[in-house]
């Protein structure tokens, strides 16, 4: 049996626990080091298929007072897409009056997340 | 001269998360008479910049953006109609609460408080701490500046880069500038450790492939209108760069996250007592500095990493402020308290004076250690005896700690002369 013990940080939160997690043969057997569940799941998750969110900014026009509008995936997105997602974001552009939480592109990539507006412009 | 002066029961100076926090709180105590002074053209503060995720998890249970975190506090402020003036300067505050602002709209004002909020949160360390000889040639940014630049105005600084300093917003800088297509070739950081959040490190650098090289600085800057080459060396215990370690970086931009201080110019003219350690004023179990109805709280007392405890330290110094107008200054200069002294380990703590006739039953303490420390534990020394002991696998200069004192303990104790915060291996 291949045994095999990782060692992770938890970036569910900014407290940051120290996890290990151990796997054998592939399959994940324990995390300890975490603090709360969220830190369990993470570490589960983390090794098998590791998402993130994204955020960026993009262009807004017809704003008064913002040039550039923040933006957020509204949940994780798998990590090997960061950059296809930001690419993807390059020739967006967001008209104002933009409310937070407004999509400012769907289902970005086929991920079926779509992108959403972090500040009101 | 002033044209007018008005009469408001509590003056907040900044609305950046603190000072909403704080506004919002003493509105809730059941001071209505606020007005919060704002430079920006904006409330939020820092936050507005900061478009990244990773904000209010422990306060709304849910990981928001800095403008989204920012947004519930303003939306909220809006909803009790606390009445803010964005534009306006504070350029002076007297030791008998007088604030002196300008602003284009109004010229100076003047406002007489029955208390103030001080909540100016922090600038970054200048590029003055690059002690490297040579030009200074475009090219070279604080990690804030540049965080402004790309997210707020849309513009890149430079397309290859090497960044100074291992500070949260270094680390945050060096995957926006990833994304957005530069190149990072390193972080550099002087110390044996990074001074940001591990959860940044993973994230921001990690993730990406950027080396983090510890005790390591820049010792040279090549280029005479533009960087065009950092040079990078090891250094040793004395953070001594170390001969022959020496590695050329070519590159257009370098960028500084040499660390954050709090903004106290104005709080020294007030007469605040400021701490040489923490850089902000010296304060009490409610967060009252040393000039009586001023209180502080958020970056201006002292630099944090987590929003979260800005609002809740904020929240409770501006409770604390409605508490001082309503009592109508009836509390005697008396003492100030019990000192809470930092040892071991523990740098400073927040608040370093505690009156247990005046503090709520609970008071969370704040702190931040000199080192990293491994399997220590976190004590609290009531004169000789210890009435707390809590074991933690990892603390680290970066990240704040706190204990939590209780009145009751404090109180069962008759003639207590000093409250000991400390870290023990056993
Ligand atoms: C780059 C960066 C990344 C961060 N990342 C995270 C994170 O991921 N998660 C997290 O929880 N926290 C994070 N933080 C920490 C958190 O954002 C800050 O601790 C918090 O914003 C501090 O709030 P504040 O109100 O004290 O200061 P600020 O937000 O700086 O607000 C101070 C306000 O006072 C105003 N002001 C100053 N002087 C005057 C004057 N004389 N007159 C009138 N107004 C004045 C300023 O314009 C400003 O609006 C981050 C901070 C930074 C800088
Ligand atoms: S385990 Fe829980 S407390 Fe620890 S970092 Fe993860 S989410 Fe935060």
């Amino acid at each position: 049996m291949a045994r095999e013990t990782r060692e992770l940080t938890c970036i569910n939160c900014p407290l940051g626990c120290p996890l290990t997690v151990v796997l054998e043969d592939g399959e994940v057997i324990s995390v300890t080091g975490n603090t709360c569940p969220r830190g369990e799941s993470y570490g589960r998750k983390e090794v098998t298929n590791p998402t993130r969110i994204v955020t960026s900014s993009v262009p807004v026009d017809g704003s008064a007072s913002e040039r550039m509008v923040s933006v957020k995936t509204a949940s994780d997105i798998p990590k090997d897409m960061i950059f296809d997602v930001v690419r993807a974001l390059k020739d967006v552009r967001a008209t104002a009056p933009v409310a937070i939480g407004d999509v400012v592109l769907a289902d970005v990539c086929g991920t079926g997340v779509d992108i959403v507006a972090t500040k009101g412009a | 001269m002033a044209k007018t002066i008005e009469r408001r029961d509590v003056v907040i100076v900044g609305g950046g998360p603190a000072g909403l926090a704080a506004a919002i709180s003493a509105h809730e105590a059941g001071q209505t008479d606020i007005l919060v002074l704002e430079r920006d053209t904006q409330l939020g503060g820092i936050l507005n910049q900061c478009i990244h995720n990773g904000f209010g998890l422990h306060t709304f249970k849910e990981e928001l953006t800095g403008p989204e975190y920012a947004a519930r506090y303003i939306e909220r402020a809006a909803e009790l109609g606390i009445e803010y003036r964005l534009g306006t300067m504070v350029i002076d505050i007297s030791p008998e609460r007088l604030v002196t602002a300008v602003s284009s709209a109004d010229g100076i004002t003047q406002v007489e408080a029955g208390a103030i909020v001080l909540a100016m949160g922090c600038r970054e360390r200048p590029r003055g701490a690059l002690a490297t000889p040579g030009y200074r040639p475009a090219g070279v940014y604080s990690a804030g500046t540049a965080q402004r630049l790309v997210n707020i105005e849309g513009q890149m600084p430079g397309r290859e880069v090497v960044i100074l300093g291992s500070g949260d917003i270094g680390l945050i800088m060096a995957r926006r500038m990833t994304l957005e297509g530069a190149h990072v070739a390193c972080v550099a950081e002087i110390m044996p450790y990074s001074g940001g959040l591990k959860r940044n490190i993973v994230q921001c650098l990690d993730d990406f492939g950027i080396p983090l090289l510890l005790s390591h600085t820049v010792t040279r800057v090549e280029g005479r209108d533009r960087v065009e080459a950092v040079w990078i060396a090891e250094v040793d215990e004395r953070m001594q760069p170390i001969a022959g370690t020496e590695v050329r970086y070519p590159c257009d931009t370098l960028m500084l996250s040499v660390g954050l201080l709090p903004e106290n110019e104005l709080s020294r003219d007030a007469g605040v007592q400021i701490s040489p350690v923490t850089r902000g004023p010296v304060v009490d179990q409610s967060l009252q500095t040393s000039v009586r109805g001023v209180f502080a709280c958020g970056n201006v007392l002292h630099v944090h990493d987590l929003v979260d405890y800005v609002s809740e330290e904020a929240a409770a110094a501006g409770a604390n402020a409605a508490r001082f107008v309503a009592q109508a200054q009836a509390e005697t200069e008396a003492d100030r308290g019990i000192p809470v002294v930092a040892e071991g380990g523990v740098r400073y703590t927040v608040p370093s004076f505690v009156s247990p006739q005046l503090m709520d039953d609970r008071l969370t303490v704040r702190f931040r250690v000199a080192n990293v420390y491994r399997d220590h534990f976190v004590s609290v020394y009531l004169d000789d005896e210890r009435i707390q002991h809590r074991k933690k696998r990892v603390m680290a200069p970066g990240e704040m700690e706190s204990v939590v004192l209780r009145r009751a303990d404090l109180l069962a104790r008759e003639g207590l002369q000093r409250i000991t915060v400390k870290l023990e291996e056993e």
